[in-house]
């Protein structure tokens, strides 16, 4: 039975409480930030941020809208990464079995810095990051530790605002669905987001790119030539490493 | 807070205005956010649109510093549209009250208005009393004096036009906010307020809340489920804080402070002792002298006795109209009138308005003592901006602080519940908790006064002192135990046994207690702030109500002035949201505002015991500017006349007089911007301790400035450039945050662009920027002297060359 996240950005309130709980509890150090004109800081995603709250607002017919969206990886059931990967370094990402968390592993390193280029594009959210010194791929881990143990993740655990549940995906799903309900009249485009294919269901506020460019899956863009080389030449690769 | 957080759930509408809830008091939203799913309306109404607006129904953007102009025109809407709860107001409140025919108001200012003292004679106030000296009362509310009329005739100016003028907010804005907080005028409604420093860091801060207090009180939304005027307070601890008397015109438990015109205990009691002849007033504050006796003997312990009237001539005393806060404190600094001092728990070099000043101030002291975790601008001012330590002769001792998390204590939280805290580990290195340090120099104090002569030993030598500081010693203490064996109403108490309630508080000796408020906290049994049991009720559970979960001063109230949440005879307004009522001939559910049966036994107390008249006060002859709230501009405004009369400013506010002190001009042109200022979320106030916390620092890193796209377009800034703000007092770099959350307002026939800063990012962090404060003005309220950090005329351009990012 896969375990699920629901994240109801309609409750969200922007404290980063589970930005900053993720690093402590990740032991990930501080990255340096500059002020740029906008609160959302890191700016984005990076091996040392799990979690990031984006900020957008919009100016909508003289009513201003504040979007907050709770990024992170969505531990997708069918997970292209994971997919990808496996063909370069086998175990490098895997899947448990008990709770669907996709995880990378330190294997990851053995990833070409261009084979993580082609991993990162595979996923339809824009997660996975390298570290660029160690080699190492990294994104959400759903607290496995805890999970494990029979803790919340550290994100769920931390917010106060009832916008993050966890849980099994059935209960997760339905919860997501009364949700939707509850919210139609205040928020008249509001939806979740791929629900049928991850473990992390968005509750979206209004159109999924007014939250966030990759709130929910876009399509890989079609490989380049070179890009569909590489494929071909995958099976090579795999040997010439074993 | 009248109320307390979880009651926040019960409210049919929540008005969020001087406070950014969200961001500045997070976990206050989770109740909001339960509200508004039960289908309650949230109103934001302040000058940024934030994190609070955007879960909010709606945000309304207003002009900083009209809070009265916009509330005013509620209660005309209120009052003309008959929406107020009449049974409440006319039973409950002093709406029915005669105002004396010396009252008067006219041109902005009222009756008794000394121009060369800048202080009101406010006898001139007064209601007309009968031979009994109870107050003459209208309850057709047809006199023109009484206190309802008078707020007809005053607020009557606060025209929808005239406010929406002066505030920047639409028409169709206001009324949109008074519709829906007014419909909670009705009996089975509830509206509350939420409010914070937004609301009180104005020369008119006090009567911003005297105003909403009023509202509350004219909708019969005080006492109730749902209601109330809830000061957001408790994240430093402010209650608490407060409670104890951390300023200097309050003894604990808001006794207040002593004044030289008072020179025995007898003068004390007979000035600040209450006397009402209405049976019906419980005039709670009769019993100030078995307070303050048990206070003293509290502090004096044995040396304490009748015949020295507990050591009271010991106490320091003030000046009358004498003025020792922080403005004060620091301009007398400035001007050399002051050798040394302590600052704990605060950073006055960054978060005291007009910081230049403040900075410069320090550098005249021989000593400053300060107790921190990091070095601050406080601690290191010497080394700051523009400072050649080689100038500058202070001696300055860094105490190193515990963090919280290393000590143990209580912390009283906005709903004045005390809950204690206990240590996770030991301090590290030598760091110590403040009551440790404390206790530990004034014994080496004590020590050398003992050893050595010294002027006026007594004050010192004379106190029940402990030998080391306990918490838990403290709490004891705060509660209060008998002196010697007694009987009261029949009842044995031995000497030493804690006492079971203020009730039981005597002028006589028999009982020390050194905060009236907290007796009831600490019985024989034990600690009650330790207690986290959520049993209750069913009626308690019907409002989220938790009277085994730590305990609330006064008596575990949870709910001030509950007994005006039923009718005369015990029955709640609202029978659906009952937080009081008298079943079977006692009270169930809240621990009711004291035990009398309902009014209509005849044997009833007016429901707001704390008043002398018993009587919820719409009009408030006590308040220094003013017994009704009138707007005025603040300190500096973009306006050259106020649109509601010709005095501009609060003719009261305090204003600090010294070569650095400059104020813009009214209308100046070299300054035609409103800054207004304010802390976020991922750092604590100044910043001093979340600067040093690198992944709160990650999330906001550096001074920022939030800007219309209008103003930025006008200026040729665009988002992320470096901008410099200035007033008339100093220069501030920042990065300009240009966004649509900045709204220009339509005000007095033209646009007025106000922009916004966070006072968190000081130098002593390696380009974060430095302290916002050099731009605001030490200006404050006449009751407080709070500090107009608020609002305050600047002006912004590109910067050339960036030196603090």
């Amino acid at each position: 039975m896969p375990k699920a996240f629901f994240i109801d950005t309609t409750r969200c309130t922007a404290c980063r409480g589970c930005q900053v709980a993720c690093k402590e509890w990740h032991n990930l150090p501080a990255v340096q930030t500059r002020q740029t004109g906008t609160h959302q800081n890191p700016p984005d995603l990076n091996p040392f941020n799990y979690k990031l709250v984006r900020f957008s607002e919009h100016l909508i017919d003289g009513v201003i809208r504040w979007y907050f969206f709770p990024d992170q990886c969505r531990h997708c059931f069918q997970p292209p990464c994971l997919f990808t990967a496996e063909d370069y370094v086998p175990g490098a990402i895997v899947q448990d079995e008990d709770t669907g968390a996709v995880l990378y592993t330190d294997l990851t390193r053995h990833l070409s810095a261009e084979e993580f280029e082609e991993v990162r594009h595979a996923c339809p959210y824009d997660i996975p990051r390298r570290d660029s010194g160690t080699g190492l791929v990294s994104k959400c881990d759903m607290c496995i530790d805890r999970v494990k143990n029979d803790k919340l993740p550290m994100c769920v655990n931390t917010c106060a605002m009832g916008a993050m549940h966890f849980g099994e995906y059935d209960d997760i799903r339905a919860l997501a669905e009364k949700r939707l309900e509850v919210v139609r009249g205040e928020f008249p485009n509001a939806s979740l987001a791929n629900p049928d294919d991850v473990a992390v269901v968005y509750l979206l506020a209004d159109e999924p790119e007014r939250l966030h460019q990759h709130a929910v899956a876009q399509a890989p863009a079609p490989m380049t030539r070179k890009q569909l080389l590489a494929r071909l030449a995958r099976p090579l690769n795999k040997a010439s490493r074993a | 807070m009248t109320n307390h957080w979880t009651d926040i759930e019960n409210a049919n509408a929540i008005l969020i205005m001087g406070s950014n809830a969200a961001e500045h008091h997070p976990i206050s939203f989770k109740w909001v956010l339960k509200a508004k799913e039960k289908g309650a309306v949230v109103m934001h109404v302040d000058p940024k649109f934030s994190r609070t607006s955007a879960r909010s129904d709606f945000h309304v953007p207003l002009r900083s510093g009209t809070d009265i102009a916009f509330l005013g025109g509620m209660v005309k809407y209120i009052l003309d549209n008959d929406k107020f709860f009449h049974d409440y107001v006319v039973q409950y409140t002093n709406a029915a009250c005669i105002v004396g025919e010396k009252f008067s108001f006219s041109n902005g200012l009222f009756a008794g208005f000394d121009k060369k003292t800048r202080r009101y004679d406010r006898s001139l106030w007064a209601f007309e009393r009968d031979e009994n000296g109870l107050p003459r009362r209208d309850t057709s509310l047809k006199h023109k004096r009484c206190v309802l009329n008078l707020m007809r005739a005053h607020y009557g100016r606060y025209t929808l036009d005239r406010v929406s003028s002066t505030t920047g907010v639409s028409r169709e804005n206001l009324m949109r906010v008074y519709e829906a907080f007014a419909a909670t005028g009705a009996p089975d409604k509830a509206g509350t307020m939420m409010y914070a420093l937004g609301w009180t860091q104005h020369t008119v801060g006090v009567q911003n809340i005297r105003l909403a207090a009023i509202i509350q009180l004219l909708l019969g939304n005080i006492g109730v489920a749902g209601g109330g005027i809830n000061a957001l307070r408790g994240e430093p601890n402010v209650q608490g804080s407060t409670d104890h008397a951390l300023l200097y015109h309050i003894l604990p438990g808001y006794l207040p402070m002593v004044q030289a015109k008072w020179p025995t205990l007898a003068d004390y009691n007979k000035a600040n002792t209450p006397v009402s002849n209405d049976p019906q007033s419980a005039n709670w504050w009769q019993n100030r002298p078995k307070y303050m006796a048990s206070l003293l003997k509290s502090w004096f312990g044995d040396n304490a006795t009748e015949q020295n009237e507990f050591c009271y001539g010991l106490l320091p005393r003030l000046d009358e109209h004498g003025d020792y806060s922080l403005m004060y404190l620091f301009d007398r600094m400035y001007k050399g009138q002051i050798s040394g001092g302590f600052v704990f728990g605060t950073n006055p070099a960054q978060s005291a308005p007009n910081t230049h000043k403040t900075r410069r101030a320090l550098s005249n002291l021989d000593w400053l003592v300060v107790g921190e975790l990091h070095h601050t601008e406080t601690s290191d001012f010497w080394r700051g901006p523009g400072m050649n330590p080689s100038d500058i002769g202070t001696e300055v001792f860094l105490l190193p602080s515990a963090q919280r998390g290393e000590k143990e204590g209580s912390i009283t939280n906005s709903g004045r519940w005390l809950m204690w805290h206990y240590m996770a580990q030991q301090p590290i290195g030598e760091s110590r908790s403040l009551g440790a340090m404390v206790v530990d120099i004034m014994n080496a104090v004590r020590k050398l006064y003992r050893q050595e002569p010294g002027a006026f030993p007594e004050q010192l030598l004379m106190h029940d002192w402990p030998q080391a500081f306990d918490p838990d010693r403290i709490a004891k203490r705060n509660n209060g135990w008998f002196t010697r064996d007694v009987e009261i109403g029949g009842v044995a108490y031995k000497k030493g046994q804690q006492i079971p309630g203020f009730g039981n508080l005597q002028t006589d000796g028999s009982t020390a207690c050194s905060s009236w408020l907290q007796c009831g906290s600490y019985l024989d049994s034990g600690n009650l702030a330790k207690r986290r049991d959520l049993s209750q009720t069913p009626m308690q559970a019907n409002i989220g109500l938790f009277p085994n979960f730590a305990w609330a001063w006064p008596m575990n109230r949870r709910v001030l002035y509950n007994r005006a949440s039923v009718d005369a005879n015990g029955r709640p307004w609202n029978p659906a949201k009952p937080v009081i009522s008298w079943e079977d001939g006692k009270w169930v559910g809240d621990v009711p505002d004291g035990g009398w049966p309902p009014m209509a036994s005849g044997k009833g107390k007016l429901p707001f015991i704390m008043a002398a008249d018993g009587y919820g006060q719409l009009y408030g002859p006590g308040r220094l500017d003013g017994p009704l709230p009138e707007h005025y501009e603040p300190a500096e405004t973009p306006l050259a006349r106020n649109p509601f009369s010709g005095q501009l400013s609060n003719p009261c506010m305090k204003r600090m007089i010294s070569d650095a002190d400059p104020l813009a001009k009214p209308a100046d042109k070299r300054y035609p911007i409103v800054l207004t200022t304010y802390c976020l979320t991922e750092h604590w106030c100044g910043g001093g301790e979340t600067r040093n916390t690198p992944v709160l620092l990650e999330a906001e890193p550096q001074q920022y400035v939030e800007m219309s796209p209008e103003l930025a377009k006008e200026k040729g800034i665009a988002n992320g450039d470096v901008v410099v703000v200035e007033s008339a007092r100093g220069r501030v770099e920042a990065v300009a945050m240009v966004t649509v959350r900045m709204r220009p307002l339509p005000v007095e026939g033209r646009i007025i662009h106000e922009i916004g800063m966070p006072f968190c990012f000081g130098w002593t962090t390696p380009k974060c920027g430095d302290a916002v404060n050099r731009l605001t003005p030490a200006v404050g309220d006449p009751n407080t002297t709070i500090p107009e950090y608020k609002v305050s005329l600047v002006n912004i351009r590109k910067a050339d060359k960036v030196t603090e990012l």
